[in-house]
């Protein structure tokens, strides 16, 4: 092993170099029980004397809550406990904190949880009641009495910003504006970044594209529903077990509505199926710890298909802006946007984040983007996969696309003349870090997949992506067993495949084998602060944190080899897992294994631990090109993916068969949001397709094979070199197949999803001819 | 309201249970039964993380009534590896990273199990139209169409 002497803070110099176990493809450690069933998620968990919590949701998009009478529910037999929004303390104004990729704000957060004066969207909570079983819980919501005020309502975020649109939230004010728009409002923030002058820039240009764009809500889509059990006794402590991204931050969020003591508070993450972002908040478990403490009973709550599409999620639809301009011969000299994001029905869009990663694959003197978060009678959005960058870059890779197009440039070529490097200042601000734009733009470029041409009638397109990654609060373990084994400590729930890339990181520093390396995610009274999963940030920070704590483990080991051998700690070395006397020792004292340490722990001064903590800093950006080929079947309308090839920089896969699923399950997200996936609403606000059966997610016949190239352009901050791959592959897919449907068909499509009744549509409006379709 | 008597087999195993007329075959594997390997994804039989096998027959286990299912021979994910021996599937899954969260995994398996019983060289389509029941959000599919292609190639040797 020649990396013993890595550090949390390395010089990403580890690219390259062979390794033991990372950048292998082991079994992940959590395996053998997800292929078996044995796995407990969310609704998995059963404990005595457990009741089943339901909850009564808003049948109107938008309304007051004149009153709620739930005596009739409270007398029938078997009812234990219902709490309505009698029940939760209002949280004071203004506080709003930054949480992973979104802020929040608990006054907004008490009023999603259970409606207060209003119900904002269909599905939001009005009462919840907990019952001895399913069918008593289902009888005493129908029992319980709203009287309701319907109210006019909006969806659409253009509408909800003109003058004269239903208001909702009264007492909004805009943030970021210069100046009040003096009425009441929707727009909850306007935010803008850039540099340089775009009238300046576009004056340069010889070519200039301007297009609107627009997108629809789409949920995360995860397969699990929300499902928690809660625990409260009578003495005001509890434990609550969920399916979350972060169960640090769920047991903040639940103290706080709750007004707990937060180490009051004991939370277990369940194995989780699926979040993508949409599990980094709480619905359910504030109301079952209210009915817990009501009841002093278990309370098991989980969410049926329905209430998952009604009440929690999706991301921004949106109405987006663009404009670029160029030279004929491919420098992009100007760039501008406005994008107008749906926040649901409390502020909080990705548009600021979308309005940052807008241009970032491209190096630009002139460059505007403005956002606007925009409330609308819609469930408050939640994170997804690279929160607001996918919409904002399907809308400027489609305009690139084109402007390339119009100027005769191979696309990439054209995205390889303008594309950021190390230093270049970034479209939102700073300036780039040791970036792997190019270095993806080419390994795309001289892929067998773009260099083989295409069937008649096929078109293919390309389109690059870009997302920020984090760090963030993390904390691990090691604990040495006396067997030399050693217990990997966690707290950062494991969504695909961190387990194993964390164990490989720890094994390959301890120079043992990762059999001997056992992981555990444990409670949040068992290890310090984690954040939340998201970001992509579990590989890098987690990695960081696990070195870390390697470093620390060995360091005790190295000083009970000293104790053992009676000489400086300075005179020994820890290799290939064992600590080796070094500076003239080197003969007279034999190698001492980890076993031979742990065995005799004892003697040499008590059990060994190591542990470190951190807040990571310097994630790594990721960039991505995809590159699709589309079929498209004339008489229906629908479109085939044929061939698709994920290009990105990872830094280092520790592990590549999960970055390669990362990628995988990312370009197909991005093939439902392309060409399926929609929320529609009647036009009383009621979501009309809130099943799978009507919400098509891609299903295995609608997809190919997902090629996968891993460039590896080291992060200098992590001591492996990772970046997070996790968010970056649903940026382009969007834009990527719009692109190639463009030149199957000469039809340049500005709406998603292109839905083939649209393609179709689009396909009778042309008559072959080149035009802008919707 | 009475509760039907129903007296089945499920893996092997003869089962009594009482159900409410309501209650469907999920309901009874997972809470009564304690059989939480057949995970409920939407109750709508769209996304087959509930799929178990009824007398050789692949079902979405939320469309049948529990009532339904006397002196029928169950099959769930609980009972697909053979003492500590995976079934070769399950072994490939693991082994071609065929999964993240895991929570469509039990249902995949089952599928996959119901087609390789029938059709030992199936074509990369016919898998692919096979699963078409089962929702995977996390892979896109292509480990675990791999995983399927590769354990039938195994399994004809």
């Amino acid at each position: 092993m020649t990396d013993s002497n890595k550090t949390p803070s390395g010089n990403g110099t580890g690219n390259g170099k062979e390794y033991k176990w990372v950048g292998t493809r082991a079994v992940r450690p959590d395996g053998v029980d997800k292929v078996t069933g044995r796995a407990k998620f969310g609704a998995d968990l059963h404990l005595p004397n457990m009741l089943v919590g339901k909850v009564l949701r808003s049948p109107h998009a938008h309304a007051h809550i004149r009153s709620i009478d739930t005596s009739a529910a409270e007398a029938l037999s078997g009812v234990k406990a219902v709490v309505t929004r009698d029940d939760f303390s209002d949280q004071p104004k203004g506080a709003v904190q930054p949480a992973g990729e979104m802020t929040i704000n608990y006054r907004d957060m008490v009023r999603n949880v259970m409606a207060r004066e209003k119900a904002l969207y269909e599905g939001h909570a009005i009462a919840a009641v907990a019952a001895v079983d399913a069918r008593i819980a289902a009888k005493a919501l129908s029992l319980i009495k709203v009287d309701f005020e319907v109210l006019p309502h909006v969806i659409d975020p253009v509408a909800a910003m003109e003058s004269g649109a239903p208001i909702i939230q009264e007492d909004l004010m805009t943030e970021g504006m210069e100046q009040s728009p003096g009425a009441m409002t929707n727009i909850a923030k306007r935010v803008e970044f850039g540099h340089g002058d775009v009238a300046v820039g576009f004056a340069e240009a010889d070519v200039v594209i301007e297009r609107e764009f627009t997108t629809q809500p789409v949920h995360q889509g995860y397969i699990e529903p929300h499902a928690c059990v809660a625990s409260m006794t009578e003495d005001g402590q509890g434990e609550l077990w969920l399916s979350t991204q972060g169960h640090y931050v769920a047991r903040g969020h639940c103290a706080t509505l709750l007004g707990l003591d937060v180490s009051k508070l004991r939370v277990q993450a369940s194995e989780i199926g699926g979040g993508f972002g949409g599990k980094t908040v709480v619905y359910l478990e504030p109301l079952a710890l209210a009915l817990s403490r009501k009841a002093c009973q278990p309370v098991k709550m989980t969410m049926t298909r329905e209430e998952v599409f009604r009440a929690t999620g999706p991301t921004s639809g949106a109405h987006l802006w663009v404009k670029v301009g160029a030279t004929n011969d491919g420098r992009i000299t100007a760039a501008d946007a406005v994008l107008k994001y749906q926040a649901g029905a409390f502020p909080g869009s990705p548009v600021a984040q979308g309005a940052q990663c807008a241009f970032a694959p491209y190096e630009l003197n002139h460059v505007r983007t403005v956002g606007y978060d925009i409330l609308v009678n819609r469930a408050k959005v939640a994170a997804y996969r690279a929160p607001g960058a996918p919409i904002a870059e399907y809308a400027t890779e489609s305009v690139m696309d084109e402007i390339a197009g119009v100027i005769g440039m191979d696309p990439l070529a054209f995205r390889l003349k303008n594309a950021p490097k190390q230093g270049s200042q970034s479209s939102y601000g700073p300036k780039f870090p040791v970036i792997g734009c190019i270095e993806t733009l080419e390994a795309a470029r001289d892929h067998d997949h773009y260099q083989t041409p295409l069937k008649p009638g096929q078109g293919r397109g390309v389109a690059t992506g870009y997302w920020f990654n984090i760090g963030g609060q993390t904390s691990a373990t090691l604990n040495l067993s006396e067997d030399g084994s050693v217990a990997l400590v966690l707290g950062t729930v494991d969504v695909g495949g961190t387990r194993a890339s964390l164990s490989m990181m720890a094994a390959e520093e301890l120079g043992i084998d990762l059999d001997k390396v056992r992981p555990m995610i444990v409670d949040t009274s068992a290890l310090g602060y984690n954040m939340l999963t998201g970001g992509s940030r579990v590989t890098f920070a987690g990695g960081i944190a696990v070195v870390g704590a390697a470093q620390d483990l060995i360091g005790t080991l190295k000083d009970r080899a000293a104790k053992f051998w009676d000489i400086s700690v300075d005179d020994v070395e820890w290799a290939e897992g064992e600590a080796r006397a070094t500076n003239g020792y080197t003969d007279n004292m034999q190698p001492l294994s980890l076993q031979e340490i742990a065995k005799d722990m004892a003697k040499t001064g008590g059990p060994i631990v190591g542990a470190h903590s951190i807040n990571a800093q310097g994630a790594g950006p990721s960039f991505g090109t995809h590159v699709v080929d589309v079929d498209v079947d004339r008489e229906t309308g629908r479109v085939w993916v044929t061939r698709y090839t994920v290009v990105q920089d990872a830094g280092k896969a520790i592990h590549p068969s999960y970055v390669e699923g990362q990628y995988q399950g990312g370009a197909v997200q991005g093939i439902g949001w392309a060409l399926n996936e929609e929320y529609i609403y009647d036009d009383k606000g009621r979501l009309e397709n809130a099943g799978f059966l009507d919400y098509r997610v891609p299903v295995c016949s609608d997809v190919p094979m997902i090629d996968t190239v891993i460039v590896e352009v080291a992060n200098p901050t992590h001591p492996y070199g990772v970046r997070g791959v996790g968010e970056t592959p649903i940026v382009p897919p969007m834009a990527a197949i719009s692109n190639a449907l463009a030149n199957a068909l000469g039809i340049r499509f500005t709406a998603l999803p292109m839905s083939p009744p649209k393609v179709l549509a689009a396909i009778k409006a042309a008559n072959g001819d080149v035009t802008t379709a919707n | 309201m009475a509760k039907y008597h129903i007296t089945t087999r499920i893996n092997g195993d003869d089962v009594e249970f009482l159900c409410a007329p309501e209650q469907t075959l999920l309901d009874v594997l997972r809470d009564d039964l304690r059989l939480t390997g057949s995970k409920e994804g939407c109750a709508s039989g769209d996304c087959g993380a509930c799929s178990v096998m009824i007398d050789g027959r692949l079902v979405c286990s939320c469309l049948v009534l529990a009532a339904e299912v006397g002196g029928q021979e169950i099959e769930t994910i609980e009972g697909m590896a053979e003492g500590d021996r995976l079934h070769p599937l399950q072994q490939k899954f693991l082994d071609f990273a065929a999964l993240q969260c895991g929570v469509c995994t039990p249902g995949f398996l089952i599928a996959a199990k119901a087609l390789l019983d029938r059709n030992s060289n199936p074509s990369e389509t016919e898998v692919r139209y096979w699963l078409a029941g089962n929702l995977c959000r996390c892979t896109g599919y292509d480990k675990i169409v791999r995983a399927v292609l590769d354990t039938a190639a195994d399994m004809r040797d």
